[in-house]
């Protein structure tokens, strides 16, 4: 760590009980961000909170920058981005909604900013508690999405994150569950710096805006030009997979924890599978050490990274199973959950005949508790093949 | 009129050739934007003062200065004009296009 500990005490300690939005500071903080510029917005708030205290006490050597908005946040990244510096924002909710114009600008422009987004409902009505569809509604945006299910993998991911982003320039979004993890204090093994040094090297982009070479950045691409732009780009969103595993290895070797795409739950054997993303992976696993208890043989596998989508291990996970219940903290309206149509797509012609349950619950911030994937359970245990397109879990009748 | 800097046609064969983001891959001395015009400044050189405001002010960088006497670029004009507004002399008309 550069200079003392701020705020959490001193020493050399590495361990720290940190909230999930002090993760995603420290995460920022270890990997060097050069500029930070962001808008505070519950329950966010605390994620620039500590940065901007780092950045006045020179514990992180970065530029801060004010803004009136998001939009003018995720602008303030983009430019600095573009000279050449690591770039960190944090926002939630309508926030991002309101950057979404420059997250199509960012991953246009193959700039790799990593943000922080804490799940958030939309409004109306106004709610500051969590679900998902604030940052599955950027689905299509060109960012690389992590779900993250507790306080230790946020802030490995940011770190991770910036390594991915850079070597493919494409922007990534590191996402947590409102208050069940963004306000909840765990313990955190906090890296060395020299070893983030050592894992992430300084930024040194390819090209970069500069007076001593002059270019002009997204002006005007005729259709001669801009198809091959959007190629490529998908192209090397095919590669983020692969990287992912690769860059989590390598972390595993240095800091003793694998970052992967998925976190497969005693899937192996299960008959069952509950297919979850974020917090409510964990609260799952409670439910299948207990399931397993009363002899359902259940597993969890949670999804980490939604884009790119892992299409090749889900299937791999998941076919081996007799059943499998996707569980939804959000929804497109006219459609189904947004995992459970993803875990569709991803199973449609390789694996025939297994039965896929869709379940909604929890939306807006209600609890998700072990006895919601006991329900969930029970019920699709009960049925041979879903008789609705979405089971709604909770909702008041 | 004074030469415009040259710029060669950017066209890719292969998406290996497009850079990784979108820089610098086209000129704008491509898109005569004088077709768009439906008036067009005329210049009575008789009353102009040679102040050079015109030249400043044109958005589209359409009016140069040659041997000390506006000219406009009609490749590239749109027919704003913020130029005959401009001029102290008022010695800039914007008359009907005819095509």
């Amino acid at each position: 760590m550069p200079g003392e500990m701020y705020r959490h005490g001193g020493g050399s300690e590495m361990k720290k009980v940190i909230m999930g939005n002090h993760a995603l500071s420290y995460g920022a903080m270890l990997s060097r961000t050069q500029v930070i510029a962001a808008y505070p917005i519950t329950p966010q708030t605390q994620v620039v909170e500590l940065l901007s205290e780092m950045c006045a006490s020179k514990t992180l050597d970065a530029k801060f920058i004010k803004v009136e908005s998001e939009h003018s946040a995720m602008a303030a990244c983009l430019g600095a981005s573009l000279a050449g510096a690591r770039t960190f924002t944090a926002t939630s909710s309508q926030g991002l909604a309101l950057m979404h114009e420059l997250l199509h600008w960012a991953s246009g422009g193959r700039l790799p900013v990593v943000m922080g987004n804490i799940n958030r409902a939309m409004a109306p009505g106004w709610s500051i508690w969590s679900d998902q569809n604030d940052s599955l509604s950027q689905r299509d945006t060109g960012w690389i999405q992590f779900y993250c299910a507790s306080n230790q993998e946020v802030l490995d991911t940011v770190i991770q994150a910036f390594k991915v982003s850079e070597n493919l320039y494409i922007p990534s979004i590191v996402v947590l569950d409102a208050f069940t993890l963004s306000h909840t204090y765990e313990v955190v093994d906090i890296p060395e710096q020299d070893k983030v040094d050592e894992y992430l090297p300084a930024y040194r982009p390819q090209i970069r805006l500069t007076p001593s070479e002059p270019h002009a950045f997204g002006g005007l691409t005729s259709p001669e030009h801009y198809f091959e732009l959007r190629y490529k780009l998908q192209k090397d969103m095919e590669k983020v997979g692969a990287l992912i595993e690769e860059t989590g290895k390598e972390y595993e070797k240095m800091f003793g924890r694998y970052l992967g795409l998925v976190e497969d739950y005693l899937c192996v054997d299960a008959d069952l599978i509950l297919v979850t993303s974020g917090t409510m992976g964990f609260t799952a696993r409670v439910a299948v050490d207990e399931l397993r208890k009363e002899g359902i043989k259940a597993g969890n596998l949670r999804i980490k990274v939604f884009r790119p989508f892992p299409f090749e291990l889900v299937r791999n996970i998941l076919k081996k199973a007799q059943k499998v219940a996707v569980v939804d903290r959000n929804i497109s309206y006219g459609h189904h959950g947004i995992f459970f149509q993803e875990v569709k797509s991803a199973l449609y012609g390789h694996v025939d005949g297994l039965p896929l349950f869709g379940f909604i619950t929890g939306l807006g911030g209600r609890d998700i508790t072990p006895s919601t994937f006991k329900e969930i359970a029970l019920y699709t245990l009960s049925k041979n093949k879903p008789e609705e397109e979405i089971v709604w879990i909770g909702v008041k009748r | 009129m004074k030469k415009r800097k040259q710029a060669n046609k950017i066209i890719f064969h292969s998406e290996k050739e497009v850079p990784l983001m979108p820089m610098s891959i086209g000129s704008m001395l491509f898109n005569k934007t004088g077709a768009w015009r439906n008036i067009r400044p005329a210049i009575e050189l008789e009353k102009c003062i040679q102040c050079g405001i015109c030249w400043k002010f044109c958005p589209d960088v359409a009016i140069f200065i040659e041997k000390e006497w506006p000219v406009v670029d009609y490749d590239y004009c749109k027919g704003c004009g913020i130029c005959a507004e401009e001029c102290p002399a008022k010695c800039i008309a914007m008359v009907e296009e005819v095509k």
